[in-house]
């Protein structure tokens, strides 16, 4: 039995709640629901939102009703299989090179490494979507491996640069646009994770996977002057 | 030469908006649009529009601009302005009109749009609409993420906005009567998604207390002043979804009330959510007004919603052919329920 919450956030929204957790396999029934009742197309749903420990349902009140909504919620749960790993994989290539990463050095001393051990494990695992949120295209990604969660800086810094690559606590994340920012900055990546006008299918979606690939402050450069966007490819293998 | 308004002055904040951006909220792209949008459907309607085209949104001090077009049709909505057009440039003297009523200028001309009075927003529509693509499936102007609208940002002074028609067409001049812009004398909410993470008593002195809208409001947040919401399990929560209107409180224990352009994840605790037949009226409310809350029902939430639907919907019957001299400020005042402000949403219009 699945362990969720259906919560109103007003008259026009549904929240259903598994919990205040960052875990995989909330996300993977959040991702789960979501897609069944995207598959659904129900009039007077208007858009779904996941999160990583809830699915936002926006609704027109006077189309479907809340009640409706909930019990279709609880059949669609009651029935969920555990569906293999749809989303794609995306390569993003990040440069470590602490020009770009002004905490690596902290970083490492807190989690009592050195820094190139932090980039070598910060980029040897494939990391799960497990939410768009925050800003447009602003993927939130994780596990990170326990050796680096720390909990956030104490200072935000007021505006960092797009691309900036920052950890927090279990996610990890790359910011599309310049920001105030909370975590601990360890790289930056060249590549553009948002274009409003690519398609929709173009862009980060929860559910994708994503593997960073350490390049060169050369590399960095070339590939910032090129322009290029960020592409999940549809591949299962990971 | 491509028919356009060019800016002379910007006003404080004027961005282009629709109904908004939906659909992209799982893209993390905020859903935008007016913040009242009943206004921007009133504007639309009294120059021929589709309700849900694009037209300026104004915050508090108007904009001027010249007419780079044959002729335009154009007209304000929502709060009270003072709209005056100048044959040229360097005139001193012009034609006053107000909102809530069409008027037409033509090339060459300046009109200049007064400070809002009432509430905090004037929609300003022009007849065809601007020329502007649609990023994400609106016009909408989404600053934070330089999306939409002209340039992704607000107007600023020598823009030249291309708008879609060069010439007006034989169309009527209307007035719009008797639309009901009063806001409530209590903004309804629905308690949650997170009520529980607050203390019972801090949440019945938010129910009972007066809030004060601070300065830092813009168009993502309402930033509240009054009683502090007391959180009694901490004030970080791992991210969850914030619908429009959701009252989110952080450390500091002030609510927040989210609005068109909030962030569409957020790791605060969100105590209630604004009722959504509430909400136009939240949007235009001026920083420094004093505002409080009331609780009730998603079903009855539901009802009210209903209610202003069917007000939208009816704006059209509201048109009236209108003379061609202006209107002086107070009517418009009166006839839109807006110098008292207030208007209960049980007892009908306050009497002051």
């Amino acid at each position: 039995m699945i362990d969720y919450n259906v919560l109103a956030a007003g008259d026009t929204a549904l929240v259903v709640d598994f919990g205040n957790q960052v875990d995989l396999n909330v996300s993977a029934k959040v991702l789960a629901l979501a897609g069944r009742l995207n598959d659904l197309k129900i009039d007077g749903v208007i858009e779904t939102v996941p999160t990583i420990r809830s699915l936002s349902i926006y609704y027109e009140p006077l189309t479907v009703s809340a009640i409706w909504l909930e019990r279709k919620i609880a059949d669609i749960l009651e029935h969920l299989e555990e569906s293999p790993a749809t989303g794609r994989t995306c390569d993003i290539p990040v440069c470590y090179d602490p020009e770009l990463a002004p905490d690596l050095e902290q970083v490492a001393s807190q989690c009592e490494l050195n820094p190139a051990q932090v980039i070598e494990i910060h980029s040897s695992r494939t990391y799960h979507v497990y939410m768009i949120g925050f800003l447009p295209g602003l993927a939130y990604l994780g596990d990170l491996p326990p050796e680096l969660v720390l909990p956030r800086r104490t200072t935000p810094r007021p505006r960092i640069p797009e691309g900036s690559l920052g950890i927090g606590g279990k996610l990890t994340c790359i910011y599309p646009m310049a920001t105030p920012c909370g975590w601990h900055l360890i790289g930056r990546s060249p590549m553009s994770l948002w274009d409003p006008t690519l398609a929709r299918g173009a862009l980060l979606r929860a559910g994708d996977r994503v593997r960073f690939r350490p390049v060169s402050l050369r590399e960095y450069w070339r590939t910032c002057s090129d322009g290029l966007v960020a592409v999940p490819r549809a591949d299962t293998s990971h | 030469m491509s028919a356009a308004l060019r800016i002379l002055e910007p006003g404080l904040l004027t961005t282009v908006q629709d109904l908004g951006r939906i659909g992209y909220q799982h893209l993390g792209v905020p859903t935008g649009g007016a913040l009242d949008p009943v206004s921007l459907r009133a504007a639309n309607v009294l120059v021929g529009n589709d309700p849900s085209e694009g037209a300026l949104e104004i915050a508090y001090a108007g904009p001027a601009f010249v007419i780079e077009a044959d002729s335009v049709n154009l007209a304000c909505a929502g709060a009270c302005a003072s709209i005056e057009v100048l044959p040229r440039e360097t005139a001193v003297n012009g034609i006053h009109y107000s909102s809530m009523q069409s008027f037409r200028a033509y090339r060459g001309q300046v009109v200049r749009i007064g400070p809002a009075s009432g509430s905090s927003l004037v929609y300003l529509a022009v007849e065809g609409g601007f020329d502007i693509k649609p990023v994400l499936g609106s016009v909408s102007t989404y600053i934070r993420g330089h999306i939409g609208g002209w340039q992704g940002r607000a107007l600023a002074k020598g823009d030249a906005l291309p708008l879609r028609r060069s010439a007006t067409s034989e169309r009527e001049e209307f007035r719009l009567e008797g639309l009901d812009l009063a806001r409530p004398s209590r903004f309804r909410i629905v308690l949650g998604p997170q009520n529980t993470r607050f203390s019972e008593r801090s949440i019945k002195d938010f129910l009972d207390g007066e809030y004060t809208i601070g300065p830092a409001t813009d168009r993502m947040a309402m930033h509240l002043h009054g009683p502090k919401l007391e959180h009694i399990a901490g004030h970080d929560i791992v991210s969850d979804g914030i619908a429009l209107g959701s009252i989110q409180v952080p450390g500091h224990g002030d609510p927040i009330v989210l609005l068109a352009d909030r962030q569409t994840t957020g790791g605060y605790p969100k105590v209630a959510t604004v009722i959504s037949a509430d909400l136009p009226a939240l949007g235009r409310s001026r920083i420094g007004d004093k505002i409080s809350f009331q609780e009730t029902s998603v079903e009855e939430a539901k009802q009210l919603r209903r209610v202003l639907l069917q007000q939208i919907d009816a704006i059209p019957n509201r048109l009236v052919r209108a003379r061609r001299s202006g209107d002086d400020l107070t009517a418009c005042l009166l006839t839109n329920n807006l110098i008292s402000g207030i208007v209960d949403a049980k007892l009908g219009p306050s009497v002051e």
